[in-house]
Formats: C-alpha cells, structure tokens, sequence
C-alpha cells in the first residue's frame, strides 16, 4: 500500500517535471531553429536574385575580348609609328 | 472492503499521473513536430535558393578566368610596348606620374623595375612632346625646366599644364586657325604634279652656267 503510494508520489514529483523539462527543451530548440532557416531561405532567395546578371557576364567578356583587340591593334600601330627607346 | 478501496485510489492517482505524463509527452511531441514541419519547408526554400545560387554561378569562375587572361594579355601587351618605346625608366615614370606610387610596385613584366627611381614625369614628357612636334601637333617643347616643381598634381587635376601651351588656345580659342579641309570636298584642290621624282627636264640657271665654264676650261689648253 505505501509502496504504491510512494510510487504515485515519484511519478508525480519526479518522472512528470523531468519529462516536461526535457520535452520543453527539445520543443524551444526545434523553435529556434524555425526562424534561423526561415532568414537563410530569404537570404538564399536574395543572393539568386543578385546573382541574375551573372549572365551579364557574357556580355563582359565579350567586350572585354572585344577591347584587347583594338588595344592590340592600336598597340600594332603606335609600334610603327614611334621609334624605340634604343 | 478498506484494502482494495485503498488500493484503488492508489491506483487512480497512478493512472492520473500516468494520464498526465502521457498527455505532456503528446503535447510537446506534437509542438516539436509542427516546428520540424516548418524546418523542413523552409529547408525546401533554401534548397531551391541554393540550387539556383549554384546554377547561376556555376559559369561564373570559367567566365572571370577568360577575361581575366584577355586582360593580363593586354596589360602584358601595353607593358612591353610602354617599355620598348620610352625604356623601362622612363615608363616607371610615367606610369608614377598617372598613378602616384604604383612605381613602388613596379610593372608586372619587370620585376627589376620596381627598384627604380620613378624619374618625375607628369603630363609633359619630353620624348612624347618631340613625338607630337614631329607630327605637327602643338607641343609645349622646353616650355618649363625639368628642375622646376611637378607639372600636374595628380590629385586635383591637370589645369596647370594646360597653361604650357600656346596662350591663344586656352584664352581665345575662337581665333585659333581651323583645321584644313582635305578631301575631295575640300574647297582648294591640288593637283597631283606627275614630274615630282622623275629627272629635271630643264638644268637650272647657275648649274648651266658652271657646267659651260667648265666645258670651255676643259677644252682652252
């Protein structure tokens, strides 16, 4: 009878509270997680977006290619037209 | 009758505790799960954010390094023929006086040259003056001592030099000559003269002259 008694008590002032203690601390670790991911998928969605003139890219370079061809060949021409230096 | 009266009320208390940690294990559980639910739609965002981020990306190093070899053939290109034509001291010079301090650094195709004393050259300089007179352009040609102070503060502009050339052109340019008109349109016309380079048809008066004293000497004795 005592027994069964002392095992209603440790049920409810020990197995209980610790029970709840550790679910509380599972359930605000799992919480906190939340907004954390939710802020890196708006970053993530904002650097995609950044990275929209990536392509542009092409472009540069096709300039740039573009540009080192008149510069060499305007390099070609001052080569002719002024002397050396020795 | 006590005993199992006892026993039960025992027992309810058993199974009330029992029923409460049951019913905080499900609410908790529950709770954890939403949050994980939520973790895992914003882990799909983040997924699809990343994938186009690296989809995006992914010709971006193959681009930069291609215009990054265009642009080292032509910083090499105008590196060598800066050299060739003004010398390596004169082009440190020139390029500390575009750009103050880079001589420090030296060029990138001569390691040698960055132990060399920069020569102060700014806007002025002397071999690419000479190169101007030669084509006929305006030039400020020993228009200031080379001992004197520095042409052009690279800081705050280029005024100064502007006053080494002939005063007309920055007070009155309105009365500077206008550039001849070439061209078939332009309104004197030249015309080709074909006897340029070919031989005299008519000796010129003194050579006649002293040709014919020198037949009559020749032929007197």
């Amino acid at each position: 009878m005592i027994l069964w008694w002392i095992g209603d008590i440790v049920l409810l002032v020990v197995v209980l509270p610790v029970v709840v203690y550790l679910l509380r601390g599972v359930l605000a670790a799992a919480t906190s997680i939340v907004p954390s991911v939710q802020s890196i998928a708006s970053v993530a969605a904002a650097g995609s977006k950044d990275l929209d003139s990536a392509a542009l890219l092409l472009t540069t370079q096709d300039q740039a290619t573009r540009t080192i061809a008149g510069v060499a060949n305007y390099g070609g021409s001052l080569d002719v037209i002024l002397d050396d230096a020795s | 009758m006590a005993l199992p009266l006892a026993m039960s009320a025992a027992g309810v208390v058993m199974i009330l505790a029992v029923v409460l940690i049951v019913a905080a294990l499900v609410f908790y559980l529950v709770s954890v799960i939403v949050a994980l639910r939520k973790i895992t739609v914003g882990l799909d965002q983040v997924i699809a954010g990343v994938g186009e981020i690296v989809e995006k990306s992914a010709p971006v190093n193959v681009i930069v390094t291609t215009i990054n070899q265009q642009l080292d053939a032509g910083v090499d290109a105008l590196e060598g023929l800066l050299v060739k034509k003004a010398g390596i001291v004169d082009a440190v010079g020139l390029v500390d006086g575009l750009y103050a301090g880079a001589a420090a650094a030296g060029l990138r195709n001569f390691p040698d040259s960055a132990a060399i004393k920069p020569p102060r050259i700014a806007e002025v300089y002397t071999r690419g003056t000479l190169t101007l007179a030669r084509l006929g352009r305006e030039a400020p040609i020993a228009a200031a001592n080379p001992a004197g102070p520095v042409l052009r503060n690279v800081e705050a502009g280029s005024l100064a030099a502007r006053l080494l050339y002939p005063e007309v052109r920055q007070s009155r340019p309105e009365r500077l000559s206008r550039s001849p008109v070439i061209g078939t349109a332009a309104p004197v016309q030249y015309e080709q003269r074909d006897d340029i380079g070919l031989p005299r048809k008519h000796m010129p008066a003194r050579a006649a002259a002293a040709a014919d004293s020198a037949n009559g000497a020749s032929r007197e004795p």
